[in-house]
């Protein structure tokens, strides 16, 4: 571990690797070691795949020699295990997929091969992505970085931790409901949840349809904005893919905030909440308003309501989308006499606790005569909620707010209490169901130098303006979490 | 229908596989026939975050049947989810339109028997998608996928049928429709047609709707009529003696001809249908629909009067004529060079139709191409082969495959009208019957046809008749 290669952000590993200082193989090399030296503590994988990241680093390195290398050509990242990745085992964390291999890519991941990338293996989630601490895994949670006592936070724990502890420079997850923003403030990376329909699902394993989006971890807004470029854009193959041009997301960030109106929702600052956060987060703001940006206090008076709408709108959409988990094609299959018991047996001991609560969830809020007060009434609050945010925007270019009320909790201390687990994503579920970008930026640390997050919110496709606030709070000091000691 | 008391009533939902190369929401192809998930892919195995993309060419064939059935295409419908669990069904659920369909209302006119033209209103027409097929062997369910994801259109008529026999007419006018809009092509024993029946009866007069059963499994036009039969019967019976139809699915069992309640398990579904997320809502601008209506085909109804109007044929012939598409086509392709258009079309109903019946194969191999058929007539016009000779020549060309003009000449079928050669035919009957020469002479008129059938048969069957006539009575007359 002498050189630690894998502690680079991706800008530096680009210049460094296009100069041919360094070879992706070195890098790659220097990632899989430090994998090899902290999972068995941090268990952010549930796949690592040496020998394919290993070709695939040599391959990036022809094509330095050829000098044809795109942005992320070379960079060893970190895939949640909810992406399809043709040949490599694909778990959602379940029992139920058992080893199931799939066929094809998805749309995201094929961007990635083409540019170059390399996959060090699959990170480990709540299975899934329901969850917000990546307990609910089949293959066991995943811990802090910072404390090997705490949660990651969920659904895309494995990936924020594996970015927090170095195992590699940058990572996908997918947020529904706050599983980017919210392990990435727990675990102190920056993590973004762009805009739905800004990038193709095609391929990623659906929990909630209308809410799923794909996001980059990284160490730095700009290594974020770099992922996010690679993967965003229109795919035929999801007709819920916006066909809007993607912005040069590098570009945006000019460091520049003078006139930047952020609007501070006054209902996400509530009683209860962590004196440290809200500390950090103001002091955030304070900052911003130094650098010449203006904030402006809002509302968003329906945001109560999220919570509820969100877990009958989600658990509605999962029933039917992991209904294709039956024992019959591919996964797990406990053999029975007939359909029926076939049915009961694989799902019974396929599918985990968590999941199993939300699929009934689900099915009842769609139920013949409840359809009408739960799933539809869900509906009607999204759409308030979206209204919202409307009217808030019209007075600011941005929003900014805590990511959650507290820091990373203790591993066992939610689980046996799953309305308070989902309450961790009070600040987080609005903006999927707004269908708003969303970024968590490390801002500061609690007594126990545990990281915080300040989230930026911005208005439908306002990714630039989010990235370049966050940027600009990097670049005037911002706050740089302690190297995990592990 | 033994009791005229009861009137039945009856409605249609009828699943109809559509025309095009590929399924609803994949590329994959929808030729029946590939061996087992041959045509498959992860979108239509349902395999783990998978998206649907709709398929436009479906959407055009729906649009034009809508139009075709006069019904009002919806600018904005929508997809939904229908959950239920079965192991052709790879998704657990089915991609269908439910409370926002592409198309509401119209109608399909059936064709006049006794009396009007009946209008038999439609309710709405969506689109949705098959599942695959269970196959069960000896120790094991198997499932072929090839079929999910083929686009279907299920067309759902109003309780507006009254009678088995209209339940048929109107099968078969709604398949010809979608055969001649190329939308379906409407085979319903390989299963690109099927029809659930809604069968109620009420005493004649009575405008509630009684209680309905629906009928199930029905894969020909017969079996609907049996099935509307037995249960209008059932259910008069029933309610005579007092008895309440419950509310329920019945399937019908072909060998034994009646139908059977399903058991509850197998129809009592809670379908939790909400709308699809993974797909957009389905717009259709109008310009889209005003092109396909002006690039509509012909509909069999407005054949019909075609038919009646152009070559002036009865409301019977034209009925006949473009009861099949095949048929139609058939005819229209005799037709370019022929005056006489009525003559074609009762060629087509006897002689064609026949060939087609009696070997039991489609029209278009049963009988010579149009084209050929059209020839032969039109060698009757022109007096150069009888009407006999034609039929004789119509047979061989059936069984050979040859031309007209071939087969005229191979079986030496060409009438003869040269008037020296009929002359010296009949001097020749006439030298050698001189005694009934006398007698018709003295005034036994009734053996003129005896003199025409001998002098047809002095030449072999090819004087041409009316050449025949009227030397013959000349040489008579002495």
């Amino acid at each position: 571990m002498g050189s630690e290669l894998n502690r680079l952000t991706i800008t530096e590993a680009r210049e460094r690797l296009r100069r041919r200082e360094i070879t992706s193989r070195e890098l790659t090399r220097d990632c899989l070691e430090r994998i090899a030296a902290v999972e068995p503590r941090l268990n952010a994988f549930i796949t690592v795949s040496e020998t394919e990241a290993m070709a695939q680093a040599e391959a990036a390195d022809r094509r330095f020699a050829q000098g044809d290398a795109p942005d992320l050509c070379g960079i060893p990242l970190g895939i949640k295990d909810i992406y399809c990745t043709r040949g490599v085992r694909t778990t959602c964390a379940s029992k139920i997929l058992g080893d199931f291999t799939p066929p094809f890519d998805a749309t995201v991941i094929e961007k990635l091969r083409v540019a170059g990338a390399v996959f060090v293996g699959k990170t480990n989630l709540d299975e899934f992505a329901m969850g917000s601490s990546t307990e609910n895994s089949a293959f066991g949670p995943t811990r802090n970085p910072h404390d090997l006592e705490r949660v990651a936070g969920g659904s895309s724990g494995g990936s924020a931790a594996a970015v927090a502890a170095d195992e590699c420079l940058a990572a996908l997850g997918t947020d529904t409901g706050g599983s980017i923003r919210l392990p990435a403030s727990y675990c102190g990376v920056t993590g973004i949840k762009p805009t739905y329909s800004r990038v193709s699902r095609y391929g990623v394993i659906a929990y909630a349809s209308s809410l799923d989006q794909v996001g980059p971890f990284a160490r730095t807004v700009r290594d974020a904005a770099m992922v996010l470029r690679a993967v965003a854009g229109a795919d035929p193959r999801d007709s819920t893919c916006s066909a809007r041009p993607v912005p040069d997301y590098e570009a945006a960030l000019t460091g520049e905030v003078r006139g930047m109106r952020i609007g501070v929702p006054r209902e996400y600052f509530v009683e209860g909440m962590d004196a440290a956060v809200e500390a950090a987060v103001r002091g955030s703001l304070k900052k911003l308003e130094a650098m010449g940006a203006r904030t402006v206090e809002i509302s968003l008076p329906h945001t109560s309501y999220a919570v509820a709408a969100y877990y009958l709108i989600a658990t509605a959409e999962a029933s039917a989308n992991l209904a294709r988990y039956d024992g019959v094609r591919y996964g797990l299959r406990v053999a029975a006499d007939n359909n029926i018991e076939l049915y009961n047996r694989t799902r019974a001991q396929g599918f985990g606790a968590e999941v199993k609560r939300r699929i009934m969830l689900g099915t009842f809020a769609l139920s013949a005569g409840y359809y009408d007060a739960y799933y539809l009434k869900g509906q009607k609050v999204r759409t308030l909620i979206r209204r919202d945010f409307e009217r808030a925007f019209a007075s600011c270019d941005l929003i900014a707010a805590p990511v959650a009320p507290t820091t990373a909790f203790r591993l066992g201390e939610k689980t046996d209490d799953p309305l308070k687990m989902y309450l961790s994503d009070i600040f987080t579920i609005s903006v999927n169901l707004a269908g708003l970008p969303g970024m968590s930026v490390p801002c500061g640390a609690d007594g126990h130098g545990m990281p915080i997050g300040l989230q930026l919110i911005g208005p439908p496709f306002g990714e630039e303006a989010i990235l370049r606030a966050g940027d600009a709070w990097e670049r005037s000091g911002g706050f740089a979490p302690r190297t995990p000691q592990l | 229908m033994n009791d005229d008391s009861y009137e039945a009533v009856i409605g249609l939902e009828v699943h109809a596989h559509m025309l095009t190369r590929s399924k609803l929401f994949c590329g994959c192809a929808t030729d029946f026939g590939a061996p087992p998930n041959h045509n498959v892919c992860p979108v239509c195995m349902g395999m783990p975050g998978v998206l649907p993309v709709l398929n436009r060419h479906v959407v055009e064939l729906a649009i034009r049947t809508g139009l075709a059935a006069h019904s009002k295409i919806e600018p904005h419908s929508v997809f939904a989810r229908k959950s239920y669990f079965y192991p052709d069904l790879p998704k657990g659920y089915q991609i269908s339109q439910y409370d926002q369909p592409l198309c509401r209302g119209g109608y399909i006119e059936l064709p006049a028997r006794e009396g009007e033209a009946r209008r038999i209103r439609l309710v709405r027409i969506h689109l949705e998608e098959d599942a695959g097929k269970n196959i069960h062997a000896e120790s094991a369910s198997l499932v072929d996928f090839n079929r999910s994801g083929v686009p279907l259109m299920e067309i759902v008529s109003e309780p507006d049928i009254r009678s088995p026999e209209e339940a048929v007419a109107y099968l078969h006018e709604l398949r010809e429709m979608l055969r001649s809009l190329g939308a379906s092509d409407g085979k319903m024993e390989e299963g690109s047609l099927r029809c659930d029946v809604n069968v109620s009866v009420r005493p004649r007069g009575a405008t509630e709707l009684g209680a309905r059963t629906e009928i199930k499994n029905l894969n020909s036009f017969r079996f609907v009529e049996k099935a509307i039969v037995y249960e209008v019967n059932r259910q008069i019976e029933e309610v005579a003696a007092g008895r309440r139809i419950p509310q329920e699915t019945h399937l019908w069992d072909p060998e034994r001809e009646v139908t059977r309640p399903m058991r509850s398990k197998e129809f009592a579904n809670d379908y939790r249908y909400f709308p699809e997320p993974d797909l957009p809502p389905l717009i259709v601008p109008s310009d889209l629909v005003e092109n396909i209506r002006t690039a509509m085909p012909e509909m069999p109804a407005e054949r019909r009067a075609r038919y009646i109007r152009e070559f002036e044929l009865s409301a019977y012939e034209a009925g006949v004529l473009t009861s099949e598409l095949e048929v139609a086509e058939y005819f229209e392709a005799m037709l370019p060079g022929l005056r006489n258009r009525k003559s074609a079309a009762n060629w087509v109903m006897t002689e064609v139709l026949r060939a087609a019946n009696e070997s039991a194969k489609p029209l278009t191999e049963a009988a010579p191409k149009p084209q050929e058929t059209g020839a032969l007539l039109k060698m009757v016009e022109k007096s150069q082969i009888s009407l006999n000779a034609a039929k004789s020549a119509f047979a061989a060309m059936c069984r050979s495959g040859k031309g007209a003009e071939a087969t005229v000449a191979e079986l030496g079928l060409t009438q003869v009208s040269d008037e020296t050669a009929i002359a010296e035919a009949c001097d020749r009957v006439l030298a050698a019957e001189s005694a009934k020469l006398a007698e018709y002479r003295a005034g036994r008129d009734k053996l003129y046809g005896f003199f025409v059938g001998a002098v047809m048969k002095a030449m072999g069957g090819k004087g041409n008749p009316k050449v025949v006539n009227e030397v013959l009575r000349r040489k008579l007359a002495g």
